[in-house]
């Protein structure tokens, strides 16, 4: 049996063919690795992440969310939810703690479940995969698995918008975690803790309606990140990682730069130095590639 | 405009914040806010705003309607949560920003042009087909309906490209792709809760 | 009597004195130079059996005078607690062996020193004699309050709680002042512990207004005599002794004895009508202190407005109104609560008239202090009270209610908003009696050298206003408290309230600055603690604050005495008047036993008897002065013994080093620096003088208040003196230096040997 068990809210772009599919092959190996099982909600939804608000009332938008809590409630009782990308961890949250605070709205949410045969309790943990790492696994443990330390590579740990606020990890500053910083120096890489861009917006679906104004912003976050020296920048969220990685072509033909820096995900990161293949810890799955992993996932 | 409008500037004369305190999500907490402008300083996007939210807030409290519910400025939330981890008062600004965007599309007033506001509508749309988001669908749309079309589509068809090559996007998603199964089930709940929702409005505007 | 004192001297040499300094030859120096008897060491002079020699010593030996070579006079003063001698005390632990260096090459100048301040403590004790009150002291345990409102009311309850009785004066027929007029109170407690922050939560809410339980309280105290309809036509006497007359409207007199004065005579509203702008002519503009009158006249029904009777549905409160302003007429400070009182206003209307009332509050900058301040401010958001940062140009009216313009200063728009009445927020002017330094402080605000010029000028401007005295003090130096600013009372704000330039004498309420009713009790207590506290001091023949305890008070040899009168004028606290034959007429009670007098005396004639020109002037004239040649210049530091010389202590404890040259000696307050000091010094061969004092002016932080201003003064008029010397003036320096100047200080002096190295070793070196 594995040690540890969660009901896991995997979401839409994690899904084969999709944005972040790369980030669930990478989180697979990692909890392998760390003996953590998950147990996929069945039948989960879109959870309209914190763009659906133009079509979706409150309570509509409400409504998703807690269909897959009920649906974690009836299918994995007692296990804390999980989620590995940051809008789907989120929304979840705020359902749960919204409809926890007021009963008016959590009557309501029920009636609308009660239309599927469904009902909500909202009383277990919501998690984001980071918490799961840094509170309940902690550093030593993620230390004590790495078997091919990521020595000589520096990366800027860029923590972004919606794994940061409004909830936070493990109770760090808003305007300075560190979180992230530390998994990359128990990793045995070098960490660039006065990264001044790690809490920048990344625009988020505004990158898509509003491509200028978020090329403007993205532009920055990588630019702070050659200053600094880095090699490439770890995200936990697939929305910074793909708004990061995918447009530098772009900002490069609009500003006349020429970067050309990787952006992988934590569990990258952690699979590599856990001593597994390029394939199993998704290096394929990056648009600009992350050699020097390539190099010691080759080694 | 709406029918649903008219009715509430009739009720709401007076007082356009008891207007967004009774029918905009979190809109209780405008009249909350003590006009630092320590928002309007932190939004990513600030300098894009026509109205900042503390200015959005002071509007509401004036009554300035029209200006408030047909501005652009809710629309260029990136939902970064900056604001409502610094708000001294601790208002959830970014959930009333949201609400009153949505308030606007209700009621028939809010940018008919809106970039953000027609690609949530699409997001919105689509995930609700099948209960998850097709991706390369919401792509089309976007570049088709939000973007300039062919121009759009060329101009990230590189984009697309690398991201197919890095299995990440999938030509085939366009024909079906992921579903839940009870989408009957989820449409249903959602429809109810759609119900529950207006018959509340309904209730503060009549 | 010189054949009565009997000197002996005690060196420590713990702390590392002994390690440092050959305390062989410090005993040698205060025997054959310092002329003491016997001169005793020991490994730690503080600890039980060090105070025991030294008790032995004035027991069994006879000692009268004692010199104490230990650590700095402001250290162990619980063990050197000797009052039944003459002591002084030398510094060789922060002034030697902790502000010089510990290296070889240092060690003779630090030996220098400690010898130097071997002499000086010598020669300071020669000059003294153990202080002993004057033995003309009896305690009053009777009470002055003057006012009848919440503060005079609370000071007279905290008295007679504490045991004393109380006389408390009003001048109106009935007890209560303004407070008793209000409607409800401003709130006085934050939200309970534990509520959380939201839309709908238990907060604050205006408090029932409970004057009336406090008059009860006083009316049936038997230890407070109330005198209604009367006034105080005259104060005479000092702390331990006043005597006032307490005159009633129909003319009667009753003179009563008093150890103490409290001051409570509160403020007043705003004189509005010269704010026609803001249509202070309109009926239904109506004043903040007129509102509470509206809304306690309709009970808890709706408040209707003046001129036509109609419920209000609409109030627009215009924050700031003639305040905070530089405009003539206006008043030039904030009166700090007036948007607490619009917030309580404002939620009259919402309970009173309906929550659909629109209620604005047109602020400029919203404070709110006090513990429910900001609690209160969401109170009143909470209640949809609509608060806009807005800046009112004008208030006009067509038939009834008014019309607000004002620029929104947020939206940055200008925008005229309907009212069925608009509330004006005064300010609170203070009811203090006239200044007895009008002119004084007025020319103050000139240039040095324009004082003279406009002096006519100035006199006749404050000649023509008459202000009615509230003590009617039959002091030399005037009928009432000297004002701060504005108007209101002076004391210090931070570091000593209630203190007033007048001893025993304490200011308490919106007379001292603008307050509510909450901050008025709390004032009020404070300043009934000080008065019970100058009373028993007074019993005693000490001082009051700040040398408490300090029995020495002046004395002056009247054969030596011109009659100049500058002391007279000069004491920061009037407590010198005139006798018959114009001498001064020391009131030793009301005496802060600063030495400002001394300072002031040209003549010299006025000591204490622990602290003199010749307690001072001899530590000068002891020290060793090196030749011309020996490349050793001397500087003289008079350092204030309030901020000062504790910094200077300070600096040497944090590793701060203080220049070799440097002989420090710790005064009273600059304005007890005699001149004839800084001749001496000049003359005798000092290369430079530093003269350390405290800030001056309104915000002073001196604390005998006027004593640093004075010394300034007095100062500015070296110069000629070093002329004639033919000495150049940068030798003489004075610096304002705070108690936190702890790296600056020692620097000051170090700029000195700076100047000396530049001009030159003084010529006067005999």
């Amino acid at each position: 049996m594995a040690k540890r068990e969660y009901s896991f809210y995997p979401g839409c772009s994690s899904q084969k063919g999709a944005s972040s599919s790369n980030y669930l092959v990478s989180v697979q190996t990692m909890c392998e690795e760390l003996d953590i099982q998950l147990n996929e909600i069945p039948d989960w939804n879109c959870c309209a992440a914190s763009i659906g608000y133009a079509g979706g009332g409150e309570l509509p938008r409400l409504a998703l969310s807690a269909r897959n809590i009920a649906l974690s409630e009836e299918h994995n009782p007692g296990q804390d939810i999980v989620a590995t990308c940051a809008a789907c961890w989120l929304a979840t949250r705020e359902t749960q703690e919204r409809l926890q605070h007021d009963e008016g709205l959590l009557a309501e949410a029920n009636t609308a479940l009660a239309e599927a045969g469904l009902k909500l309790r909202a009383d277990a943990p919501i998690k984001h995969m980071a918490e799961v790492l840094i509170q309940d696994i902690g550093y030593e443990e993620i230390g004590s698995k790495v078997k091919k330390p990521l020595e000589g590579i520096k990366i800027a740990g860029y923590v972004g918008c919606q794994t940061n606020r409004p909830f936070g990890i493990a109770g760090e500053s808003y305007e300075n975690p560190k979180y992230l910083d530390k998994l990359v120096e128990t990793l045995g890489a070098d960490s660039i803790p006065t990264y001044e861009k790690k809490v920048q917006c990344c625009g988020g679906a505004l990158a898509f309606s509003e491509p200028e104004k978020s090329q403007e912003m993205i532009k920055g976050i990588i630019e702070a990140a050659y200053d600094h020296g880095a090699d490439m920048i770890v995200t936990p969220c697939p929305v910074c990682q793909m708004n990061v990685e995918v447009y530098q072509d772009q900002i490069n033909a609009t500003h006349g730069t020429k970067f050309k820096m990787p952006v992988v995900y934590y569990s990258t990161l952690m699979s590599v130095a856990y001593g597994r293949s390029a394939a199993d810890a998704a290096l394929n799955g990056q648009v600009i590639p992350a050699k020097k992993l390539e190099e010691i996932a080759a080694k | 405009m709406s029918d649903m409008n008219t009715a509430m500037i009739e009720k709401y004369r007076n007082s356009f914040l008891s207007e967004v305190e009774a029918n905009v999500e979190e809109g209780e907490w405008v009249k909350m806010c003590m006009q630092c402008g320590v928002c309007a300083g932190s939004c990513p996007l600030g300098n894009a705003w026509e109205h900042t939210p503390q200015k959005i807030f002071m509007m509401i409290r004036a009554g300035k309607r029209d200006e408030v519910l047909t501005s652009d400025s809710m629309w260029m939330c990136t939902s970064c949560y900056n604001c409502i981890v610094r708000c001294p008062r601790e208002l959830p600004i970014t959930h009333i920003m949201h609400g009153l965007a949505h308030y606007a599309k209700r009621l028939g007033i809010a940018p008919k042009e809106q970039p953000t506001a027609k690609f949530a509508q699409l997001f919105w749309d689509n995930l609700m087909k099948k209960g998850r988001v097709n991706e390369l669908k919401l792509g089309v749309d976007l570049y088709f309906k939000v973007g300039e079309g062919m121009k759009t589509a060329m101009k990230n068809k590189d984009i697309g490209l690398a991201m197919w090559k890095a299995k990440r996007l999938n030509p085939m998603e366009f024909f079906g792709g992921h579903s839940i199964k009870d989408v009957s089930g989820l449409h249903k709940i959602i429809a109810k809760a759609q119900e529950l929702e207006e018959a509340r409005i309904a209730k503060h505007g009549g | 009597m010189a054949d009565d004192k009997k000197f002996a001297g005690f060196i420590c040499t713990g702390c590392g004195i002994g390690d440092r300094l050959d305390a062989g030859q410090l005993e040698a120096v205060a025997k054959r130079e310092g002329k003491m008897a016997t001169c005793q060491q020991h490994e730690m002079l503080c600890s039980k059996d060090g105070v025991q020699l030294i008790r032995n010593a004035i027991d069994t030996d006879g000692a009268t005078h004692i010199m104490i070579a230990a650590c700095s006079r402001r250290a162990k003063v619980e063990a050197f607690n000797f009052t039944d001698v003459a002591m002084s005390r030398a510094n060789l632990r922060e002034g030697v062996i902790w502000a010089r260096p510990n290296t070889d090459e240092n060690q003779e100048t630090t030996q220098d020193m400690a010898d130097d301040y071997i002499r000086m403590a010598c020669a300071e004790v020669k000059f003294m004699t153990k202080p002993h009150a004057s033995g003309e002291q009896a305690l009053n345990k009777t009470i002055l309050v003057v006012g009848g409102g919440v503060t005079g009311m609370t000071a007279a309850l905290e008295t007679a709680a504490a045991g004393f009785s109380v006389h408390l004066v009003e001048k109106t027929g009935a007890l209560g002042g303004w407070a008793a007029k209000w409607h409800k109170r401003i709130p006085t407690r934050a939200a309970a512990d534990g509520v959380l922050n939201g839309t709908n939560v238990d907060l604050p809410m205006p408090m029932d207004n409970d004057v009336d339980a406090m008059i009860a309280a006083v009316q049936g105290s038997d230890k407070i005599t109330v005198h209604l309809n009367s006034t105080i036509t005259k104060t005479s006497g000092a702390p331990g002794r006043f005597s006032a007359d307490i005159t009633t409207e129909s003319g009667s007199t009753a003179t009563e004895n008093f150890g103490a004065i409290i001051q409570a005579s509160g403020w007043k509203a705003f004189d509005a009508s010269g704010l026609t702008y803001l249509g202070s002519a309109n009926a239904d503009v109506v004043t903040n202190v007129e509102l509470e009158a509206l809304a306690k006249a309709a009970g808890d029904g709706p408040i209707k407005r003046p001129s036509d009777g109609k419920e209000v549905k609409s109030v627009v409160f215009v924050q700031n109104a003639g305040q905070n302003s530089k405009e003539e007429g206006h008043l030039p400070y904030h009166s700090g609560i007036g948007d607490l009182v619009a917030i309580k206003q404002a939620m009259y209307f919402k309970a009173q008239n309906g929550k659909d009332c629109d209620t604005t509050i047109l602020f400029d900058n919203l404070r709110t202090p006090g513990a429910a301040g900001e609690d209160f401010y969401r109170s009143g958001q909470q209640q949809m009270v609509i608060f806009s940062k807005g800046k009112v140009n004008e208030v006009t009216s067509a038939g009834n209610g008014a019309s607000v313009s004002f620029k929104d200063q947020i939206l940055d728009e200008d925008v005229k908003l309907d009212a069925d009445l608009v509330v004006l927020d005064l300010g609170m002017v203070p009811n203090s009696g006239p200044n007895p330094y009008a002119v004084t402080d007025e020319l103050e605000k000139l240039p040095f050298q324009e004082r003279d010029k406009h002096k006519a000028e100035v006199e006749a401007k404050i000649a023509s206003v008459t202000i009615e005295s509230i003590l009617n003090l039959d002091y030399r130096q005037g009928t009432d408290l000297p004002h701060l600013v504005n108007g209101f009372t002076d004391s210090h704000f931070i570091c000593f309230p209630y203190e007033t330039r007048r001893s025993g004498i304490y200011a308490a309420g919106p007379v001292r600055r603008p307050m509510d009713i909450k901050q008025a009790q709390d004032d009020a207590t404070g300043a009934a603690m000080k008065a019970i506290q100058a009373a028993v001091n007074a019993g005693q023949g000490s001082a009051a604050h700040p040398r408490v305890g300090d029995l020495s008070f002046p004395s002056f040899r009247k054969e030596g005495c011109t009659q100049c009168k500058r002391c007279t004028v000069e004491c920061p606290f009037g407590a010198i008047n005139e006798d018959e034959q114009r001498y001064p007429q020391f009131n030793e009670s009301r005496c802060r036993r600063c030495g400002t007098c001394m300072g002031a005396c040209p003549v010299r004639v006025i000591s204490f008897e622990n602290y003199s020109i010749d307690t001072v002037g001899q530590q000068i004239k002891n020290v060793d002065m090196p030749d011309e040649f020996s490349e050793k210049p001397r500087i003289l530091v008079l350092a204030c013994e309030n901020d000062a010389y504790p910094a200077l202590d300070q600096a040497a404890m944090s590793g701060q080093e203080i220049s070799p040259w440097a002989r420090i000696i710790p005064v009273r307050c600059l304005g007890s620096v005699s001149l004839s000091w800084v001749t001496d010094a000049m003359n005798s061969g000092y290369d430079g003088i530093v003269m350390m004092g405290c800030q001056r002016g309104a915000d002073y932080q001196c604390h005998f208040v006027r004593g640093s201003t004075m010394a300034a003064e007095r100062m500015m008029k070296v110069g000629d003196t070093l002329q004639t010397l033919n000495l150049e003036p940068e030798r003489v320096i004075v610096h304002e230096v705070a108690i936190t100047d702890i790296e600056r200080a020692p620097r000051l002096i170090k700029e000195m040997e700076e100047v000396v190295e530049k001009v030159g070793m003084s010529p006067f070196k005999f």
